[in-house]
């Protein structure tokens, strides 16, 4: 209790653009700015053809909620600021870019490259240094799921340059 | 009499006791898994059900809300981390007495309440399921449209942190079921000229991101948690004295956890906590509580068991989910082609009773399950997460490009479990976004067809006597946070 005190404290003698609140707020704001402006783009529907409201109409009050709600969420945290999460350690971020790299691979080299690559950087980067254990995670089990999805559930896994041999 | 044989249906097919065999133990592993449990667990089973037909798809993912609500109960006992967050309350006694030696004991009583509470919240369920039902005969769309409000309203205010937070969620939830094609004129929105996003953003990729990738993320942040976990020789059933202690309290948690599940909220987890405070309330040992109580215990596993089946009422009967994972089940339903609703109990009796059924059935293969496997679950516990989550990564990006054999479905999926791990790191329940997702159609579609009855006149929806009920039940729900959080100044005031 007394440490979240102490965090929160510690949050409040920030200037507030450096605030967690502000931040969070902000970003969900321009956000919801940004696509309040993309509600403006929708067609229009002709009045005879239109039933009820516009198409655009609820999104936009969705989004007047949303901005409205944010501020008075910052407007509550500047009397009872929100609690300072520690610091996110650095598997946290490797972790983060694995899926960035997951991303990239599965994209432009081959689906189950991508997932066999990630499980065994995850692995490792979480602390399993043992070799059996990386090719478990990183190998074996993604060859059991795709063996799996391809005969049970008949799926077609994209081609890449592993699929496209297995395939073959 | 035609009911009860419909509810006995599952126990003459090989197949749906197969299913239930499966779908408990599975739910079992979840439970015990910290960080899995049965919501992530059915987001990450929901692909491979389309292999099932709808009624074996819906036990499964019954089953394994059922069993995986109770396996939270065997690692908040032996390693004082809430397998599920419905067992938070079990650790605060659970945990204590297992450091006495007594964690077979502590056991015993978690899955005895656990069974006592699943059970009767079925009977719950068949009772007032069905009059919930017969009640939404008289539903149009102006008190669908409020239901739907009211919702969400109660989801904000009962659920986890803060309710203006919680209401964001939703909001959020159902702006992401706008985008896509507008239902009513075909008109695109927010699809920024992707071909993929014109049929909308899926259930399965949003679910299985915000619960089990957003998981992963915050897993990472934990690496170095270390965990004691008690050894445990045997579970020992309750004795003579532990009955007579925890009967009543067993009896009222019962309740208690059937009516918080019925309201739309995170069920099990509130459910809990209140069945845990009243235990402590109406109990003659106040003071044993937090240093291994059994009522304690008894409290707490019986609310959140029992919040399963009052949970499955609002989503059978109306389609609003009670829980996070009746969420879940719920997509498990749409997806299936299944729309809940009083139709449902009219057209498909066999199908519903048929869950029912295999719902209570569930409840008694998990006493059996844990009563004689609980030393071998709690082993479970010992698979590091660096092994883990490497492998439930696999099987979530498998399954949630299965569905439509869509890579930009596992983008999405990944977009959300960062968002899921930020949310949540600042306060925001991921729940309100998928209960939003999931009624976001309905919200729309019934609010401007009724605006279409009503000839565009906002006010007409103040002469609808239901719906003006629900909609100050809406202002009650959002008022009762203030209330709350009045009382507890005042409470602590005079502390």
């Amino acid at each position: 209790m007394k440490n979240v005190q102490n965090q929160k404290r510690a949050n409040k003698s920030l200037p507030f653009f450096f605030r967690d609140e502000f931040r969070v707020s902000l970003v969900i704001i321009l956000i919801s700015v940004a696509l309040l402006i993309t509600t403006f783009t929708f067609d229009i529907v002709p009045p005879i053809l239109n039933r009820g409201i516009q198409p655009a109409t609820f999104p936009k009050a969705l989004l007047v909620l949303i901005i409205v709600m944010t501020m008075l969420i910052y407007y509550l945290a500047t009397k009872n600021p929100w609690k300072v999460e520690k610091k996110l350690p650095g598997s946290f971020f490797l972790t983060l870019s694995s899926f960035v790299i997951f991303v990239v691979v599965s994209k432009t080299l081959d689906f189950f490259l991508a997932i066999s690559a990630l499980s065994i950087f995850v692995s490792y980067c979480w602390g399993e240094k043992r070799l059996f254990y990386l090719l478990l995670v990183g190998i074996i089990f993604p060859i059991i799921v795709f063996i799996f999805f391809e005969t049970i559930l008949g799926l077609r896994f994209p081609p890449g340059i592993i699929t496209n041999i297995y395939y073959s | 009499m035609d009911n009860l044989l419909l509810m006995l249906a599952p126990l003459f097919s090989s197949k749906l006791l197969l299913v239930l065999f499966f779908g408990t133990l599975f739910g079992l592993i979840l439970g015990v898994l910290p960080g899995l449990g049965p919501t992530t667990g059915g987001a990450l089973i929901l692909p491979f059900t389309m292999t099932l037909d709808p009624l074996s798809a819906i036990v499964l993912l019954t089953s394994i809300y059922c069993a995986g609500t109770y396996g939270g109960a065997i690692t908040a006992v032996l390693i004082n981390t809430p397998g599920t967050p419905a067992a938070a309350a079990t650790c605060l006694d659970g945990y204590p007495l297992a450091q006495k030696g007594e964690a077979g004991r502590a056991l015993g009583m978690a899955t005895v309440s656990s069974t006592v509470g699943g059970i009767f919240s079925v009977v719950i369920l068949v009772f007032f399921a069905p009059i919930l039902a017969q009640l939404a005969y008289e539903f149009g769309q102006p008190e669908y449209f409020a239901l739907a409000i009211f919702g969400l309203t109660m989801l904000a205010s009962i659920g986890e942190g803060s309710p203006i937070k919680n209401l964001i969620a939703g909001a959020f939830g159902i702006l992401i079921s706008t985008v896509g094609k507008d239902f009513m004129t075909s008109i695109d929105r927010f699809t920024f000229g992707i071909n993929e996003l014109t049929e909308g953003i899926g259930f399965i990729p949003v679910v299985v991101g915000l619960f089990a990738m957003s998981e992963m993320l915050t897993q990472s942040t934990l690496i170095n948690q270390i965990f004691n976990r008690i050894a445990l020789k045997a579970i020992k059933l309750p004795s003579k004295d532990d009955y007579k202690k925890t009967w009543k309290t067993i009896l009222r948690s019962s309740g208690i956890g059937s009516f918080i599940g019925v309201l739309p909220a995170e069920g099990g987890t509130v459910a809990s906590l209140i069945g845990y405070s009243e235990a402590k309330r109406f109990s003659k040992n106040p003071e044993e509580f937090g240093k291994g109580s059994i009522e304690g215990i008894a409290g707490a596993e019986a609310a959140n068991n029992a919040a399963t089946g009052g949970a499955m009422v609002p989503t059978l009967a109306l389609g609003i989910p009670g829980s996070a994972t009746t969420a879940v089940i719920l997509t498990g339903l749409i997806i299936h082609g299944v729309r809940p609703g009083p139709d449902l109990f009219r057209e498909q009796p066999d199908f519903l009773y048929g869950i029912f059924g295999a719902m209570l059935i569930a409840n008694i293969l998990f006493f059996i399950f844990g009563f004689f496997g609980a030393k071998i679950f709690a082993r479970i516990t010992l698979v590091p997460n660096k092994i883990l989550w490497p492998m439930i990564f696999a099987v979530s990006v498998c399954g949630t490009y299965s569905l439509n054999q869509s890579i930009i479905d596992v983008w999405i999926m990944l977009f959300f479990g960062v968002l899921g791990f930020f949310m949540r790191r600042y306060g925001f329940s991921v729940v309100p976004v998928i209960i939003g997702l999931i009624l976001g159609e309905l919200v729309e579609g019934t609010l401007r067809q009724s605006l279409v009855i009503f000839d565009g006149n906002w006010l007409m929806f103040f002469t609808r006597p239901i719906a003006l009920t629900f909609f100050i039940l809406s202002l009650i729900a959002l008022a009762f946070p203030l209330i709350r959080s009045r009382k507890f100044k005042k409470n602590n005031d005079k502390v």
